[in-house]
């Protein structure tokens, strides 16, 4: 490297020395510092056209449908079980979803954030999955389609501990068990 | 384990200081019992908790006759740790002793252990005997009253009064034998039952938060010889032991929903519980071992029943649109003790076995009577052996406690506080509380004693994390 920049320097002084032969100035002061040499790398340009996705979703009838478009989990209030306004949408949704595809059953899981005792969140979470199956059989899914369980505390989903974390964990999730699509 | 005890006859009375130290000792049972204890006529300081002092023990190693020295200093180490464990006794350093010609069959020189201020001076032996041709350890006792100068007789399993104590066993089971011979001594020490040979059944936790492994798990009490009873292929959760059999009920999402199961330690295999049509779940033992109580949820709502173990019966006993759960029965089998938010929030209460009214603490009559009336809510009623108090999980203000309080939900007392402090569980003799406790936010949780005066508060070291410890009975 020292070497280089020598050598860059020594070019320098010859060029200045040509540039200036045709006149009599006085011979420039040599500078005897390496120039630095910056090398700037440009990346290199690739210019890619794509067209636009088709618009695709999920399968219809698919469990990636049922997650997406209508919704597998509904949310609880601290050691509440009643179905708020946004709740009773999604099981209105899923009421409709599992009535166009009447081969698919469910299992209901009613889970618990980690504030409580197991034993009492156990009755909480199976008091949550009944609220959950009560609701859509009243929406005319056919009970036997659908099973309960009770989770109580035992399975989180949001791993923190803190309010955003339990308000995700106090949930009814809806489970396709048998009968989707793909 | 067979006991042969020394029988000597009985002629002195108890005298002189270590009637003294008897006395200092119930005085600090009953001092820490405080309000909730029938004060008795002996009785004549009452050592406040801050002011009780443990009583300094010299036990020194005992001496092995014809077994290795290691199997001698491990049944004395193990001795030592029980004792020390409770918090009411200090063991005195072993390099302070003077006198190292100790004899079991000889009197102490009881001025070498005055020096060094032990109050009792336990001596013993480890022997290798051979009976009908199998190798055999036994470990053999006698304590004296060092100010006293006089052995100290111990009442053998028959109510005999033996002049020391001597246990056999097979060579794996020596831990069994200093486990023994430490609740003789505490028994002999504070008239209280013992509790170090028992086992604790609890559910080893592993994996991540949200994809736990839980194993039934059991262990002496000492936290040694822990074994795995369940794959970890399904959850299993809150085991309670029999008061009268070795056996174990508990919950199990094995085929899928919660039930009930049973588990026989001798024969190594389990069943589910009755044949309920919903979630069965929060079992429990009747403190004569006949029956298991536990709750049925249907259709989202949880009652307590009753089921025989004989025949095979269930019977409803809470008919109540709330959450019913969590049942303890008294140890006369006439109660039980029981969770539920039929008052809005999770409240303990009481109703009796046979569905009878009651009259209530709170005035009126009713067929259960609310017992918990203060901030929070209040959850897992065990009842104490002993009848008086039941201990409970409380949430308050954002914290967990483990407290006790009266039958009568009188004399509320927290013993513990943290992030979380759950499931409660009593020694067999009604003094100690254990429970598990994850100590902040996102901790793992441990298991955990504390005296029900609320002292001594110990870890329980396992090998994994740990939660739902319950106590055996004291062992045969």
């Amino acid at each position: 490297m020292r070497k280089l920049m020598m050598t860059s320097a020594s070019i320098a002084v010859f060029i200045g020395v040509a540039a200036c032969s045709s006149t009599p100035e006085p011979e420039p002061v040599v500078v005897d510092e390496p120039e630095e040499v910056v090398v700037v790398e440009e990346p290199e340009v690739v210019v890619t056209e794509t067209l636009p996705p088709v618009p695709t979703g999920p399968v219809k009838g698919s469990l990636e449908d049922f997650q997406v478009n209508v919704g597998d989990r509904v949310y609880f209030d601290l050691d509440q079980y009643r179905l708020a306004a946004d709740a009773q949408a999604i099981l209105q949704r899923q009421a409709a979803w599992l009535s166009s595809y009447p081969n698919v059953n469910i299992l209901v899981a009613g889970n618990c954030d980690e504030r409580g005792t197991r034993e009492y969140n156990l009755a909480l979470g199976e008091r949550r999955a009944s609220v959950v199956k009560n609701y859509l059989v009243d929406l005319g899914v056919d009970p036997a389609r659908i099973q309960t369980v009770s989770y109580g505390k035992e399975r989180p989903i949001a791993l923190g501990s803190n309010d955003d974390s339990w308000a995700q964990n106090r949930n009814g999730f809806t489970q396709l068990i048998s009968g989707a699509v793909g | 384990m067979s006991t042969l005890d020394w029988v000597i006859p009985v002629g002195e009375s108890e005298t002189g200081s270590y009637a003294m130290l008897k006395r200092l000792i119930c005085a600090a049972f009953v001092g820490l019992l405080g309000s909730l204890s029938v004060a008795t006529a002996q009785l004549e300081v009452v050592v406040d908790r801050a002011d009780l002092k443990p009583t300094p023990l010299a036990i020194p190693n005992f001496e092995a006759i014809g077994v290795d020295a290691e199997t001698s200093q491990l049944i004395s180490d193990v001795i030592r740790s029980d004792l020390e464990s409770t918090g009411l006794f200090t063991i005195s350093p072993e390099e302070a002793y003077i006198q190292t010609d100790l004899n079991i069959e000889v009197a102490p020189r009881f001025a070498d252990w005055k020096i060094i201020q032990s109050d009792a001076l336990v001596v013993g032996t480890v022997e290798q005997i051979t009976r009908d041709g199998n190798d055999l350890i036994r470990g053999s006792v006698r304590m004296w009253d060092v100010y006293g100068e006089e052995l100290m007789r111990f009442e053998d399993s028959a109510g005999r009064q033996v002049s020391g104590r001597r246990f056999t066993t097979t060579p794996e089971d020596a831990r069994r034998i200093a486990h023994k011979i430490a609740d003789a001594i505490y028994t002999r020490l504070t008239g209280e039952d013992g509790y170090f040979d028992t086992r604790i059944v609890y559910i080893a936790e592993t994996g991540p938060k949200n994809a736990r492994v839980k194993r039934l798990a059991i262990m002496d009490a000492d936290g040694a010889n822990v074994k795995y009873l369940t794959s970890g292929a399904f959850t299993v959760l809150t085991p309670r032991f029999s008061p009268e059999a070795q056996q174990i009920t508990y919950m199990s999402y094995e085929g899928g929903i919660p039930r009930v199961y049973l588990y026989d330690l001798r024969r190594a295999r389990q069943e589910v519980l009755g044949n309920f049509r919903s979630m069965t779940f929060a079992p429990r033992f009747s403190r004569d071992g006949n029956s298991v109580l536990l709750t049925q949820a249907t259709n989202g709502n949880s009652d307590v029943y009753i089921m025989d173990l004989q025949t095979r019966q269930s019977r409803r006993l809470t008919d109540h649109p709330a959450i019913d759960t969590s049942p303890s029965m008294s140890p006369d089998g006439r109660q039980i003790v029981f969770n539920s938010d039929r008052g809005g929030s999770p409240q303990l209460y009481i109703m009796n076995t046979d569905g009878s009214p009651r009259t209530c603490p709170s005035g009126g009559r009713d067929v259960a009577c609310r017992i918990t009336f203060g901030t929070g809510r209040y959850s897992t009623p065990v009842w104490s052996p002993r009848g008086d108090l039941i201990a409970f999980t409380k949430q308050t203000q954002g914290k967990f406690h483990i407290g006790v309080i009266g039958i009568d939900g009188r004399g509320e007392r927290l013993l513990s506080q943290s992030y979380l402090d759950e499931g409660p569980d009593w020694s067999p003799n009604g003094r100690v509380i254990t429970f598990f406790r994850e100590a902040f936010p996102g901790a793992s949780p441990t298991l955990w004693s504390v005296d029900l005066t609320g002292r001594n508060l110990r870890p329980l070291p396992t090998p994994t994390d740990a939660s739902d410890p319950a106590w055996s009975p004291l062992l045969e």
